[in-house]
């Protein structure tokens, strides 16, 4: 690991993937920052019945209706008061059906990091407090552990809700 | 070749536009069993005429060919030559059908049935009365040009004088003569007159022309084909003399050959490529285009330069208020407001596409199946022109031949019925369109038997869809008709087809967003009426409130709202809520239990009763209060989210917060099942 | 200048067709679906030959031609009929209405041209 932190740092890389990352719970998260549509701050939503307990509503994007996910409840994690660093990352992902816009509420916002292609590794059958099967990779930067999500996965299985160990809703 | 391409692409306008020919020639040829017009017929031998030119044009021979026997047949009609008979209608009709066929199998550079082809060559041929022989063996026309050209011609032209007024040009003439050979041309001018008498658009005139060279005659008689007959012209070959005797001015000097009629494929000559079936003949991909009206766009773009207007006024604002501003700036908001909902409607009506799309099928599905019942009827179509969305356009046209042909099968009697009732032997079939409020109303009437009470009473006791005795108006005894389990096995027949009963037809309307019900009297017939939204892309919707959650509810659904007291509320089973809405109990809907939120209050008495309905049945939603009624923008919550039960979609509200709308079949549907909401979680 | 021609056809098959064949020679192209739609163009003036269907609605070709020739702005332009009836009869009503001659269809674009070419 040792020597995977010295490859990753936040120059530019000609073959390296740029990760937004963000904090829940005191562990670091990386997304795609391809994936990225924009980051906003935290705004009432509107409920939806009848949805698992971390899809907290939707809201409106500039006129389009976008699901708002809650992270830590999705995680398993606790709950805390949305404070005001907490924000809403709005994903672009590619699912099961088709293109889809969504919110996801997280601690705060991190920071922009390149990881040079073959710097991080498989995840561990245990990975911190998440199920491993929407952890697309480790990667150590800066000395510090950053979880790299499938994101396309997390939220597909999120939205369709396949029963995943230890994503159960609430 | 850049042509070539640039053609294919024209060739696709032709194809679509054939295609509307035809429709057109098929709706026309329908009409003309009641009258023939000349008007009439004329549209038709247009139609065909332009399918023909088009075809042959654009080197499609075969169609071309098949086209001509057709117009020929119109032709002949419309100048009266040929009567119209109904068996001529028909054969026509299924020249239609194989044009179409034709059409398709050309576009998609497929083989021909080229059997069925042949047959109707023959029928159409039948009808003319040209023996098939006669046509292929086309008539020799041999132009009666000397077989060897001569060495060369003298060419007489001595023109009317009035040849420049129609711009035939002489100078012209001779320039393209000069193209074919060597040209010595002696004018004369002995008619000329004096200047002060000369007028300049007068050709005084004449010729005599030496045209050198081995040029066929043809050639030079096209030069000529244009100018009046009253011209005299006389083209002699060299060494021959020049006859004395002018032609008569009446008749045309030159004789032209005329073209023989195109000869018709040999009929069944290829069998083997008539084994592609018609039905076989792949259809063109529907594209996902619209073809919107000029007049449209214009509207839009007027309404884009009153917007910025709008915009520039307001914007002037920034600079500061003087006295009577404010004045100022409500008219512009106003202004804007009102351009707002202008634009927004022009838009809408790109959409809409009038109804006669879905329409016109129906003129040649009733004149089929009338046939083939054995009944006589007449088609009217009332309000074809009326608009609605092109979604909702192509959703209901299932529905209603199901309709159609359910007042057929069941409706209208046979001709011998109908006497015996004192009727007269042709029923009446009339599908009707109009605009009301914010929908549109399509109705299906007949003037057939009406529907059979008793039987359909009995029928929905026999099936345990009513309590045995259970009181129903007549209006609820027609519209069981529409329950599920209700179409049987004694309905089903050739012509109304199986196991899709007319539930389906009413599922079908309400996903649309729309209710259906029948009225029918005795003896009278049967009038089936369809309201629907006029587009799926906007609701005209009630806002309610729960708790602190706004719902919106469309208000097609919605019968009426109450308040109820108390006493009228009983509990069934100790569960179910129901109250008595004058002959009737409702079940009680309660929105905050359905939905897991929080209300005002959980008592019926304390909040307010909104009545809905669909799939016949009715059910009271309880809200806590009512708010504004509007038109709302449907937004799917599918494409970011997932469906959602009960949900129909979402709108986003003035002050850009996200309302859900609420689907009320699926909710009533749930009532009726039992369905609960999955859990009641915290708030 | 380009000559302008005012193609008239209730077909847009027929009216692109010419359209194309036309512009690719350098000619300006106005263009009418039928007789009272072009006699509107028409009126405006600035149209050096009329090439005309004779089968549309509304107003047919031999009717257009007519009302044309009535009109003294196009007392000397050219008009040429395009119809698939190749009878004389037909060709002769077409004269007696004021048409300078025909072009019948189905026609290649380069018999277009060289017919076009005959009158202007």
């Amino acid at each position: 690991m040792a020597n995977e932190s010295k490859a990753a740092d936040n120059g530019a890389a000609t073959d390296s993937e740029q990760y937004l990352t963000f904090m829940l719970a005191g562990e670091e998260y990386g997304v795609d920052i391809l994936r990225v549509q924009e980051i906003k701050g935290w705004d009432k939503v509107t409920r939806i019945p009848r949805t698992p307990e971390y899809v907290l509503g939707v809201i409106n994007l500039r006129g389009s209706v976008v699901p708002i996910l809650d992270l830590r409840s999705r995680f398993g994690l606790d709950k805390i008061v949305f404070g005001p660093t907490t924000v809403i990352i709005v994903v672009k992902v590619a699912g099961r059906r088709g293109e889809r816009t969504v919110g996801m509420v997280v601690d705060a916002v991190s920071d922009v990091y390149n990881v040079p292609v073959g710097a991080s590794k498989p995840p561990p059958d245990v990975c911190g407090s998440i199920d491993t099967v929407f952890v697309k990779a480790l990667a150590t930067i800066a000395d510090k552990l950053v979880i790299l999500l499938d994101i396309d996965r997390l939220i597909d299985n999120s939205i369709i809700e396949e029963p995943l160990s230890g994503a159960a809703a609430a | 070749m850049t042509l070539d391409i640039e053609m294919a692409e024209i060739a696709k306008v032709f194809f679509q536009e054939s295609r509307e020919g035809l429709d057109a020639m098929e709706s026309g040829l329908l009409s003309l069993g009641a009258t023939a017009d000349a008007e009439s017929i004329n549209t038709i031998f247009r139609a065909a005429h332009s399918i023909k030119g088009g075809a042959a044009t654009f080197g499609f021979a075969e169609v071309a060919a098949f086209t001509h026997g057709v117009e020929t047949l119109l032709d002949e009609m419309r100048n009266g030559i040929r009567p119209v008979t109904a068996e001529a209608i028909q054969t026509l009709l299924q020249a239609c059908d194989c044009m179409r066929d034709m059409i398709a199998a050309t576009e998609a550079e497929q083989p021909l049935d080229q059997t069925r082809i042949g047959l109707l060559n023959a029928d159409i041929r039948q009808i003319l009365g040209d023996p098939p022989e006669a046509v292929q063996a086309p008539a020799p026309v041999a132009p009666a040009a000397p077989a060897a050209p001569a060495a060369g011609w003298r060419i007489v032209f001595d023109p009317v004088p009035d040849l420049l007024r129609l711009r035939n040009e002489p100078t012209r003439m001779f320039h393209e003569l000069a193209l074919l050979g060597s040209l010595a041309a002696c004018a004369d001018v002995s008619r000329l007159p004096p200047l002060e008498a000369l007028d300049p658009e007068v050709c005084y005139l004449k010729w005599d022309i030496n045209l050198l060279g081995q040029i066929p005659r043809k050639k030079i008689e096209e030069i000529f084909d244009w100018v009046d007959p009253g011209c005299r012209l006389e083209i002699v070959a060299l060494g021959e003399p020049v006859p004395a005797t002018p032609a008569a001015a009446a008749s045309p000097v030159l004789t032209i050959p005329t073209q023989s009629p195109a000869a018709a494929p040999a009929p069944a000559a290829d069998t083997l490529r008539g084994a592609a079936r018609a039905d076989a003949v792949p259809k063109p991909a529907e594209a996902g285009s619209i073809r919107v009206a000029t007049q449209k766009l214009d509207s839009i773009i007027n309404l884009v330069g009153e917007l910025l207007i709008t915009q520039s006024m307001l914007s002037g604002f920034a600079e500061g208020t003087g006295p009577g501003e404010p004045d100022l700036l409500r008219k512009g908001l106003q202004q804007l407001a009102r351009n707002t909902r202008e634009l927004q409607e022009s838009v809408m009506r790109i959409r809409m596409l009038p109804i006669s799309f879905a329409f016109n099928r129906f003129p040649r599905l009733v004149h089929d199946l009338s046939r083939k019942l054995g009944k006589k009827v007449e088609i009217k179509l009332v309000g074809e022109n009326t608009e609605l969305d092109k979604t909702v356009l192509e959703k209901i046209s299932d529905p209603l031949v199901h309709l159609v042909r359910n007042s057929l099968d069941h409706g209208l009697e046979s001709p011998e019925q109908r006497v015996a009732a004192g009727k007269s032997d042709t029923g009446t079939l009339e599908l009707a369109a109009f605009h009301e409020g914010g929908n549109i109303i399509i109705e299906v009437r007949d003037d057939g038997a009406g529907l059979n009470k008793p039987r359909i009473l009995r029928k929905a006791r026999e099936r345990g869809l009513i309590a045995e005795d259970q009181d129903l108006t007549d209006e609820q005894i027609d519209n069981l008709i529409f329950m599920p389990g209700f179409s049987t096995a004694e309905q089903v027949s050739d012509v109304s087809g199986r196991g899709v009963g007319m539930d389906v037809v009413r599922r079908n309307i309400h996903d649309l967003g729309g209710a259906v019900q029948i009225m029918s009297r005795e003896g009278q017939g049967s009038t089936v009426r369809i309201r629907l939204p006029l587009t799926l892309a906007i609701l005209d919707g009630q806002l309610v409130r729960v708790g602190r959650e706004i719902y919106i509810i469309s208000l097609l659904a919605i019968v009426e709202t109450i308040q109820v007291a108390a006493d009228r509320v009983n509990t069934l089973a100790g569960r179910t809520e129901v109250f008595r809405l004058r002959n009737e109990f409702l079940p009680v809907v309660k929105l905050y239990e359905h939905f897991g939120i929080e209300p005002d209050s959980t008592s019926v008495a304390e909040g307010l009763l909104v009545v809905v309905e669909a799939d016949g049945k009715r059910v009271g939603v309880l809200v806590d209060d009512l708010l504004s009624q509007q038109q709302v923008v449907i937004k799917s919550l599918e494409s970011n989210f997932k469906p959602v039960l009960g949900i129909a979609g979402a709108t986003i509200l003035g002050d850009g917060k996200v309302a859900l709308i609420i689907d009320v079949p699926d909710l009533i549907r749930s009532v009726a099942s039992g369905r609960r909401t999955n859990s009641v979680r915290a708030a | 200048m380009a000559k302008s021609i005012l193609a008239v056809d209730d077909s847009a098959s027929m009216r692109q067709m010419v359209l194309l064949t036309l512009q690719g020679a350098g000619y300006t192209v106005l263009q009418a679906c039928d007789g009272v739609e072009a006699l509107e163009l028409a009126r405006a003036g600035g149209v050096d030959l009329v090439l005309t269907d004779v089968h549309m609605p509304r107003m047919d070709g031999i009717t257009l031609v007519r009302e044309l020739r009535n009109l003294p702005l196009y007392k000397y332009v050219p008009m040429l009929i395009l119809t698939t009836e190749s009878s004389q009869e037909r060709k002769m009503e077409g004269k007696r209405a004021g048409a300078t001659g025909w072009i019948v269809k189905p026609f290649n674009p380069p018999q277009l041209l060289a017919t076009v070419a005959r009158v202007i």
